[in-house]
């Protein structure tokens, strides 16, 4: 039987101080329930992503307080890390739960508070998904895992690395302006009409990466209710059904060598996604995937099948990956424009999946979509998520 | 193994297996071979010379490393095959000024003070790469 989202939530990405990562849970969550039209008590289990609860707001065993805090005292509730890919990963394997005849109806989502932490304390989390023996001692960052790769990606592909970084740009300017159309983004309103100069001139982070080559550190919650088929048509609606999933792993940053910009693990996830939904990427109408830097959504694109290596940044700067172009990519403003509670990015880029292939998505509708495809990264290529979705 | 590998390293010797099956190297040591996951390894030391492949100047640093920014993490390319991380001891201005891809390096340690997180608590040991002639 297939599987099917039934309904959606998530919480405006931002600056949540005043909100615990239980009460960014419960607020996506009460969405979704609302939109999938269901009642509380047809919720069976709850598969919970969060990255670096501990670390940030004193907390890691979560899942039974969340599950407590939105009124299901006993049921199985799981927490899931795989870094930025956590809530990927428990969607991912809230479907297969679902298939195998586990449960009618589950819930998945995720929270993070990564903005509120502050920088320092926000910087030294998101490291905690690089190696902690070998990369740390480094003092290895999350943009300098990318910042190596864009540089690494100029020499191999001869491009001489000013003009790659104008290319990477464009990604920004599009997400930045994808971003500041979407009600529920961290920059709505804000950035809009960016420049490529403004994204070359601002801050460097880690070099060749600015802080508008970067996404945000955000706070923020999202959810999802996933059911089978039957219990979709009892309920009505307009079911997504997931047609295909794809998760694969990947070691330490430095034991890939040469593949860090092949991100070989995105490679296997993505052809395990598209064997499963028996498509080819020519079929999918848009994506939404793992634009952490500017140069992730180049590399990323890449690896899944859409175009060749060391050609997505020419397709990117000629606008191929517009939303009014072949294959729009990230039309909610991505990781770069609407934010990046880390937890909850992956049942986001669902939430932004379903409203789109429903024609809900107003501010930034894709014309005719009927396939979505989502990507999530964990770590340096450690956790590669896919997940294809689509309408009848 | 990871106590072993750096104060090895401390004594300027750059440890790593050797693959009794497929014959590559594996540095630093791992239970399996990176290349075909066997696990009939020999350890053994490397050279210690290498190429940089990339690298980039950190401004922004985690905490627990603020006073040590700006600072230049590379990825080597060891003669052996394997690739590792570490810092490249240069000037950050330079760094930034000038193409250091495909120079060649030696591997030496550093002893920083650890931090909350580090698995190492009383230091944390950096493997550095110098940069030859």
């Amino acid at each position: 039987m297939r599987v099917a989202v039934i309904g959606v939530g998530m919480t405006k990405f931002g600056k949540h101080p005043d909100k615990s990562l239980v009460d960014l849970f419960a607020d996506a969550f009460f969405e979704a329930l609302e939109d999938a039209n269901i009642e509380l008590k047809n919720v069976e289990a709850i598969y919970f992503g969060n990255f670096v609860g501990e670390m940030t707001d004193g907390s890691a065993n979560l899942s039974g307080f969340v599950a407590d805090e939105v009124g299901l005292k006993n049921i199985p509730a799981i927490r899931y890390e795989g870094a930025c890919a956590s809530s990927s990963v428990a969607f991912r394997e809230a479907v297969r739960a679902v298939k195998a005849g586990y449960y009618n109806c589950v819930a998945v989502g995720g929270a993070e508070k990564l903005l509120s932490a502050g920088t320092a304390i926000g910087t030294r989390a998101l490291a905690t998904a690089v190696d902690g023996v070998y990369e740390m001692t480094a003092g290895l960052t999350f943009p300098g895992v990318f910042a190596l790769a864009a540089r690494y990606y100029a020499k191999k592909y001869e491009i001489p690395l000013q003009k790659l970084r104008e290319m990477m740009a464009y990604v920004s300017v599009k997400n930045h302006k994808y971003g500041a159309v979407n009600p529920k983004a961290q920059f709505y309103g804000k950035y809009g009409d960016l420049k490529v100069e403004d994204v070359l001139n601002s801050r460097m982070i880690c070099s060749p990466l600015t802080l508008l080559d970067c996404c945000p550190m955000t706070d923020g919650g999202s959810a999802v209710i996933v059911a089978n088929e039957k219990f979709a048509k009892e309920v009505g609606g307009d079911p997504v059904y997931v047609l295909g999933t794809g998760q694969a792993s990947g070691g330490s940053l430095f034991r890939q060598g040469e593949d860090i910009i092949k991100a070989i693990p995105r490679k296997i996830a993505a052809e395990m996604a598209f064997r499963e939904a028996k498509i080819t990427p020519k079929d999918v109408d848009f994506v939404e995937v793992h634009d952490c830097f500017t140069i992730a959504e180049i590399i990323a694109l890449e690896a899944m099948g859409f175009f060749e290596y060391g050609t997505a940044c020419y397709a990117t700067a000629e606008g191929v990956t517009s939303i009014d172009g072949d294959l729009p990519v990230n039309p909610d403003g991505g990781l770069i424009g609407k934010g990046h509670p880390v937890g909850a990015t992956g049942t986001s880029q669902i939430y932004t999946a379903v409203k789109q292939l429903r024609n809900e998505f107003k501010w930034n509708q894709v014309k005719d979509a009927r396939i979505a495809m989502t990507d999530t990264l964990g770590g340096d290529f450690g956790t590669l998520v896919n997940i294809i979705l689509g309408v009848d | 193994m990871f106590m072993e590998f750096f104060n090895s390293l401390l004594e300027g010797k750059l440890l790593g297996m050797k693959c009794k099956d497929c014959g590559s190297y594996t540095c630093p040591p791992k239970h399996t071979c990176n290349s075909c996951s066997s696990r009939n390894l020999e350890k053994t030391i490397l050279s210690g010379k290498g190429t940089v492949k990339t690298y980039t100047v950190t401004y922004v640093a985690p905490m627990g490393y603020e006073k040590e920014v700006p600072y230049v993490v590379a990825l080597v390319e060891l003669d052996e095959g394997p690739w590792i991380i570490g810092r490249l001891d240069v000037d950050p201005k330079i760094a930034e000024e000038n193409d250091l891809t495909d120079k060649r390096v030696s591997i030496f340690a550093k002893e920083m003070p650890s931090e909350m997180f580090y698995p190492m608590k009383e230091k944390r040991i950096v493997p550095y790469f110098r940069i030859e002639g």
